[in-house]
């Protein structure tokens, strides 16, 4: 059997686009992130002019200086990762098992809010949340919210928006991984006798992993790095890290701290999903 | 007209047309994302054309026709001169727009547009950094009907490269049921039924300037103690949940919606949201001063010398008192032009007195512009009020 040397070359043909695409769109850009990160404004200079002086105290002051941030957009995207999940696993599970003829306008009806805006979608929860919406108002006369507490503003509203957005992430994948298991495996479990829960825990659930493992990863690194919901639905004491960044690219005009910020948030968003993929397995990772 | 008018703040909202010059989503308050979307559009051809213009202005700056869905001062300038003036609103905040065309302007690269309107302390900037070109006043005749108290910014203060486009006043706007007798102090506005529900503009001139001027600073000599000290006033405000929020325009759906009942805002927003509203809201100067901007006409140093010629004669159109007028009809912003007042008399007269357009020597005296800052007190004090909003 004999190969000839244009077939051995032909996969590297197939990749080159994605390379390409990938380095001129990923590989440039961050290059020029980790440049950009450590300049200093030129002594004397205009406003926006930097030249290079390999200042890495950059990151630990932008550190230092956001860790508040910084905090708060993990434990926002961790709560709206945790939300999403105990929204959509009921969801997927009865798209996938029980909704017969029902299933592909039930799956519509999961991405057809992905036709608007994420911006309008997100407005439109002001609306929701807001003094003149109805839920605020029933809340207060069932004396659940006080008559001066409001809901927008809030780490609440921050957090609902978040998990109100990527809630199709997480669906989805769920949705995937538990449309793929097959039914014997499940009868099989009722006929050794395992009541609904063990099969639930024993066969369902293991077999749904990988879904899940997508699922919190799609949601939880976007919602890392959103500042959407946070400068819609929030305000200035739930600003997350991606406001920061924001801000300081255009308002203050500072490029080497918002680079820096932005490469922390990476890295740190890079360890965390390392670890969790290590902990959880990536082999059957749709 | 009528359409705008008609339609609820939301609603509009919801179109994406915006409910002022302010840009719906994309408002100063740091959303950056709708602006960077709108970015993308950029603005027209690569190159301007011999007998075009590109002209990038703030969102409902320009008057324009809801059944034609053209603007008539606009297209009459085109027929009267056989410009092709096209019109972008893509201008949608001072720090985005300049973070967009900022590489391209140093390099020297075409940025989309012949003209753009940045406010007073952004043209600062933009003539210090060189991206503008000097006017050929042989061009813009009308050059001398600018008002007499903006004919000489310290920024450019033989108007050489710069002429207001139109004026912004900003002040103390209020929900007339929660605040029956108006707000006219700071005290007023951080009154018990307020709490938690005072949102501030996002710009930083305004903001703080309202608060400088009410703790008696003259802010067109501030210092940084005494910027910094209205700052941690701010801050402390917030911590204390008395503001809810740091935005731009959305202020006034928050308003609107009930989730904000007093703010710092600007005169144009606040003039639409009385008319709207049957007299729910209104607006003053506060009684210690309010601040005073405007937006400026100005050629980019890549617009080519036929772009510069066509931006200019499109200047010296806008500058005829006619044409002023029928723009500040639709705009509502204070108008720079001389003469537009008597103009205004003959086609709106109810709008001839009105003082969100033409304010009054007394109103005048009451209004102040915030100083010029150096590139270092630009970034100081940028950072610190970023701070007080938790960025």
């Amino acid at each position: 059997m004999s190969i000839t040397v244009p077939k051995v070359r032909v996969p590297y043909l197939l990749l080159f686009p994605g390379f390409a695409f990938l380095f001129t769109f990923f590989i440039l850009p961050i290059f020029n992130l980790a440049q950009t990160s450590t300049q200093s404004p030129i002594v004397g200079g205009d406003t926006a002019q930097y030249e290079q002086t390999f200042a890495f105290s950059n990151y630990i002051n932008a550190f230092v200086e956001n860790r508040e941030q910084f905090g708060r957009s993990f434990v926002y995207a961790t709560l709206a990762t945790i939300f999403a999940l105990a929204i959509s696993y009921p969801l997927a599970y009865a798209i996938a098992f029980k909704s017969g003829k029902f299933k592909n306008i039930l799956l519509v009806l999961v991405v057809a809010p992905f036709f608007t805006s994420f911006l309008l979608r997100t407005i439109a929860w002001k609306q929701i949340l807001g003094e003149e919406g109805f839920l605020v108002p029933t809340l207060r006369n069932l004396h659940l919210l006080g008559q001066q507490t409001t809901i927008t503003s809030t780490s609440v509203a921050v957090v609902a928006g978040m998990t109100y957005n990527f809630l199709p992430f997480m669906t989805l994948p769920l949705y995937a991984s538990l449309e793929r298991i097959d039914p014997r495996t499940i009868e099989a479990s009722g006929d050794l006798y395992a009541n609904a829960i063990t099969t639930f825990r024993r066969v369902t659930l293991p077999l749904s992993l990988p879904g899940v493992v997508a699922g919190t990863l799609l949601t939880f690194i976007p919602a890392a790095g959103d500042y959407v919901n946070a400068a819609i639905l929030g305000s200035p004491n739930t600003k997350m890290i991606g406001n920061v960044i924001e801000s300081r690219y255009f308002k203050i005009v500072d490029y080497p701290t918002a680079a820096a910020l932005s490469f922390t948030l990476m890295v740190a968003i890079l360890i965390l999903v390392t670890l969790y993929i290590r902990k959880a397995g990536t082999e059957e990772l749709v | 007209m009528a359409l705008k008018r008609s339609l609820s703040l939301e609603a509009r909202s919801i179109l994406g047309a915006g409910i002022s010059r302010r840009a719906v989503l994309a408002g100063a308050g740091g959303l950056g994302a709708a602006g960077l979307l709108a970015a993308c559009g950029g603005g027209g051809d690569d190159q301007s054309a011999e007998n075009s213009v590109r002209w990038g202005n703030w969102p409902l700056y320009l008057d324009f026709d809801e059944e034609s869905k053209t603007y008539p001062t606009l297209v009459k300038f085109s027929e009267a001169t056989g410009i092709d003036a096209q019109y972008f609103e893509d201008y949608n905040d001072n720090d985005e727009f300049f973070g967009k065309v900022q590489a391209q302007l140093k390099l020297g690269e075409d940025i989309g547009y012949d003209l753009v309107t940045p406010t007073d302390w952004m043209c600062a900037r933009w003539i210090r950094l060189g991206y503008t070109q000097k006017y050929d006043l042989a061009n813009i005749p009308n050059h001398a009907n600018i008002l007499d108290s903006l004919k000489s910014p310290s920024y450019d203060p033989m108007r050489e490269s710069t002429l207001t486009w139109q004026g912004i006043m900003s002040g103390f706007g209020w929900n007339t049921e929660k605040n029956p007798k108006g707000i006219h102090t700071l005290d007023e506005l951080f009154a018990p039924q307020n709490k938690g529900k005072i949102v501030v503009l996002s710009e930083m001139r305004d903001t703080i300037g309202i608060i400088l001027l009410a703790q008696g600073v003259d802010i067109t000599k501030v210092t940084e103690d005494q910027f910094m000290n209205a700052v941690d006033f701010m801050t402390k405000k917030i911590a204390d949940g008395w503001i809810r929020g740091v935005k731009g325009n959305e202020y006034a759906e928050d308003l609107t919606s009930g989730d904000a009942t007093a703010v710092i805002g600007w005169s144009g927003d606040m003039f639409i949201l009385a008319s709207e509203n049957e007299g729910k809201f209104d607006f003053a100067i506060p009684e210690s001063g309010g601040t005073i901007s405007g937006d400026n006409l100005v050629i980019p140093s890549t617009t080519s010398p036929a772009g510069k010629v066509n931006a200019e004669k499109l200047i010296n159109y806008y500058y005829d008192p006619v044409v002023a007028a029928e723009v500040a009809a639709y705009v509502n912003y204070v108008c720079p032009v001389k003469g537009a007042q008597a103009e205004m008399e003959k086609i709106a007269p109810e709008l001839a007195t009105s003082e969100y357009i033409f304010p009054t020597e007394k109103t005048s005296s009451r209004l102040h512009v915030f100083r010029s800052l150096t590139p270092d007190e630009e970034s100081v004090w940028a950072e610190a009020f970023q701070q007080a909003q938790g960025n």
